[in-house]
């Protein structure tokens, strides 16, 4: 049984608010909500969304955690903030008084990442709930149409799943549309635009004729171009592609955002005034929340070290005027630029960063942070965090004479794995219903993947 | 000042119906899966309680991801040293906190354990005997409608009643008047279940006719492709019907109606003479099974090398008997290891009934499709490899 009441939490709320509002942070209207371990595991596999559309992809979330947490391979969050606006936040029943004042202290923390870090400013979190329910409506309507029904509303979800990630990265950078793309290009290249151009078979292309850039937004270019869809298949796609953009300046921001929730929960904390019983058992739950995963990687702990060191602390003492400049971090970076700024070879040693590498089945130590090996060792974090940890696939045209959809993977010395590549192709082609040629690297060979009738073949290219 | 909602006291559980979605998903790639494992020798001819384990992998969801040469980043202890050999027991870090959205494949294998006998069911949940008619005397039974029997106040959520369920409700708030706007949840005795019961469908009765060849040139991977095949038709018919009857009938160049037992186990040798297969069933069927009262379906397997001088005598016999059969199906058992002469298959090209099917069984992978093929009258590819 829990040690407080409803009236207990909103008491120590107050104060924890009047704290964080001194020291500066700038934060939505907070709503908790109380619930058990059950409702927990439910929001978690949703995302955190009240309501969210149907589809089975949810359910195995919910089977896995809960399997996860029987079998005490991992544990339950003991809190999680969404980015809506009032910014809602859940808290479990059975946690300790202790717990649930760390906790409320830690969602201010997020509440003011969510409302000023520039990566969430197109996220509108004031309508966020309103879109999930609508999308949740409108995917139950077409589940309930019988000329529709779920198993093709299930396919085309698969398949925009596959792609979700597939979409504009960072909306902060502007991309020029093809008008804009060839204005500068006949620009720099002082001539007029030839109105044949268009006519000109592809393959006599030279240096001299415009090619636009390929598009980085897979999911959105096949919303947009393929004139096969129907119109509620061209709606999930879309409504996909909303939500995706709603969910990954999160994954961009992972180690950022966790890092200055916990920063923010202990300086909170050390402020409050707690009795020394409370205060020994909030410096517990502290340290077991921002301790290192050996072998894997905490962004709590990766997070809550860089602040505080911006801060002007050694992580341990709180006495100490807080440099203002870590607001202008918590609004302007992202955990790559974050880490590539911040992440220097006396933190890379602190944190114990190292490289490794599957060789077989082994998995090698293949660099450390010492004078040689730290920058290598930061480079393959950088490439492993949020977005760079998914392949790039840009759209570089549409091949007319078979309807043939060409996309290009952006090498990095990280290859496709290509089990993945044929089962996406697949989807991709659900999607798009005409051939699909995809150009990358393996073995240092250019090869093209091609899915056309339902084959799937790589050939050196 | 921040709002608290209280935690509820109304349970939902909104991810029911995905969990479900989900869980009909991975049993239908147990189903899809199950051919290839009820197909393994040590499981024909077992009992059929046996409990066997399945490992199924995880309903996957494919997007692009980094193949073998991506390398990882990762703490330590600080005491790591190049060219280590760190174990793969890495846990993966941050499952905490906000929600992340995911975006590494996970290998994700469930397994299960079932009997025999239920992945049999899960195999042939969607099949019949083809075209069983309706004859005059009603004996073979099938365990097929549910029957509503009435309503209940627990039972599994697939069979809540939701009208029933919304009447108790709405009878429930008239009595109470409440305010308006306030809501008025559901309680937990509000909820009625449907009470179903199995059954019983009467058919018309059915006779199967298994027919294999058990001359010397039918080695032990023919037979044994051939058990299995028959081993699962026999199963399939077991489970799903009741009062079928199957006679048994095992020929080489003679044919004899043999036994359950000794069809499965003994072993004979000789020459063959594959029309004394379909003479002998057609005698029985004249002796016992009147076509007019009886649903006939007959099978054969042979690795189809025929006496050539009996051939001619085999396809007349073929056509006869499958004028008085719903099905017949013949399976020419051909596996890649052997070479055979003869092919009786392209002997049957000539035969013109709608009912007759034959197809090659090279290995114990077709066994399971060439089933499914003959019970669904599919004839698509009948003569290919």
């Amino acid at each position: 049984m829990s040690n407080w009441t409803l009236s207990d939490l909103k008491v120590w709320n107050d104060r924890i608010e009047n704290i964080a509002k001194e020291m500066g942070l700038d934060y939505f209207p907070q709503e908790y909500e109380v619930c058990d371990y059950h409702d927990m595991l439910g929001y978690q596999s949703y995302v955190g969304m009240p309501t969210r559309y149907p589809h089975w992809s949810f359910g195995k979330a919910f089977e896995k955690q809960h399997t996860m947490y029987k079998l005490g391979m991992s544990g339950l969050a003991y809190e999680m903030v969404i980015n809506t606006n009032p910014c809602l936040a859940y808290l479990m029943i059975d946690n300790p008084l202790a717990m649930q004042v760390l906790t409320m202290a830690h969602v201010y923390g997020h509440n003011d990442f969510f409302k000023n870090n520039i990566h969430f400013s197109h996220t509108r979190p004031e309508l966020a709930l309103e879109m999930f329910r609508l999308h949740s409506n409108r995917v139950r309507s077409y589940i309930e149409t019988p000329s529709i029904g779920i198993e093709k509303v299930e396919r085309i979800l698969d398949a925009a799943h596959s792609i979700r990630y597939q979409t504009d990265r960072n909306l902060l950078i502007k991309s020029l549309d093809v008008q804009e793309q060839k204005n500068n290009f006949y620009k720099n290249l002082n001539r007029e635009p030839d109105p044949w151009d268009h006519l000109k078979p592809q393959d006599s292309r030279t240096q001299y004729d415009f090619e636009p850039d390929p598009v980085l937004d897979l999911l959105g270019f096949i919303a947009d171009n393929n004139k096969y869809l129907e119109d509620w298949e061209r709606d999930l796609l879309n409504m996909v592609k909303k939500e995706s953009l709603y969910f990954l300046p999160q994954m961009e921001t992972k180690v950022m955002n966790e890092g200055w929730a916990s920063f923010w929960h202990f300086t909170i904390l050390n402020r409050l005034e707690l009795p020394a019983d409370m205060h020994m058992d909030l410096i517990r739950s502290h340290n077991q929340v921002i301790r290192p995963h050996v072998g894997g990687l905490n962004p709590y702990h990766v997070g809550y070290t860089i602040f505080t060191k911006l801060a002007g602390s050694d992580g341990h003492q709180i006495k100490y005027d807080i440099d203002p400049q870590i607001f202008e971090v918590r609004t302007v970076d992202r955990d790559i630029s974050f880490l590539r700024r911040f992440l220097t070879q006396e933190l890379a040693d602190e944190l114990h960063l190292f490289e490794y590498q599957q060789r077989g089945t082994r998995i090698t130590i293949s660099e450390v942070a010492d004078d040689d090996g730290w920058n290598k060792v930061k480079n393959t974090l950088l490439k492993n965090i949020g977005s760079n940890s998914i392949p790039i696939i840009k759209v570089q045209e549409v091949n007319p004479r078979k309807n043939t959809l060409i996309l290009k993977h952006e090498y990095d010395e990280r290859e496709l794995e290509l089990n993945y590549t044929r089962k996406t192709l697949e989807h991709i082609h659900t999607l798009w219903k005409n051939p699909i040629v995809l150009d990358t690297t393996v073995d240092n060979r250019s090869v093209r993947c091609t899915f056309s009738d339902g084959n799937f073949t790589v050939e050196e290219s | 000042m921040a709002i608290f909602r209280d935690y509820s006291t109304q349970k939902r559980d909104r991810s029911a119906s995905d969990r479900q979605r989900h869980k009909e998903l991975v049993r239908k790639k147990i189903k899809d899966g199950i051919a290839d494992i009820i197909a393994e020798e040590a499981i024909i001819g077992q009992n059929r309680n046996k409990k066997i384990k399945v490992p199924i992998k995880g309903v996957k969801e494919y997007q692009f991801v980094f193949g073998k040469n991506e390398k990882g980043a990762a703490q330590g202890t600080g005491q790591e040293k190049k060219g280590q050999v760190i174990q793969d027991n890495r846990q993966k870090g941050g499952q905490k906190g906000i929600g992340e959205a995911g975006n590494s494949p996970g290998e994700d294998i469930y397994e299960t354990e079932i009997t025999i006998e239920e992945a049999v069911n899960m195999m042939f949940e969607d099949l019949e005997l083809p075209d069983l008619d309706r004859k005059k005397f009603f004996q073979t039974e099938a365990e097929t409608l549910r029957k509503l029997l009435g309503y209940q106040k627990k039972g599994i959520r697939n069979r809540l009643s939701k009208r029933k369920t919304m009447i108790n409700r709405i009878k429930r708030m008239k009595a109470q008047q409440p305010e308006e706007n306030e809501s008025f949840p559901f309680h937990n005795n509000d909820l009625v279940y449907r009470r179903l019961t199995i059954d019983i469908k009467e058919n018309s009765n059915a006779v199967v006719f298994c027919i294999m060849d058990t001359s010397a040139s039918m080695d032990q991977i023919k037979k044994y492709l051939a058990r299995s095949f028959y081993f699962l038709l026999y199963t399939f018919l077991k489970n799903r019907y009741r009062n079928t009857e199957i006679v048994f009938i095992a020929h080489h160049t003679e044919a004899k109606e043999v036994n359950e037992k000794d069809f499965f186990h003994k072993v004979e040798s000789g020459g063959t003479m594959i029309s004394s297969g379909y003479k002998k069933a057609i005698e029985i069927i004249e002796q016992r099974y009147n076509p007019a009262i009886w649903n006939i379906y007959a099978f054969h397997c042979s690795d189809g090398d025929n006496f050539s001088s009996d051939n001619k005598s085999a396809i007349e016999a073929a056509t006869a008997l499958a004028q008085v059969c719903n099905l017949f199906g013949y399976g020419e058992i051909k596996p890649n290891t052997s070479y055979s002469w003869s092919s009786m298959i392209d002997e049957y090209k000539r035969i013109n009934e709608e009912n007759f099917i034959a197809l090659k069984i090279r290995s114990k992978e077709n066994i399971w499709p060439a089933l499914k093929k003959f019970l669904t009258l599919d004839k698509n590819g009948v003569l290919d490899d």
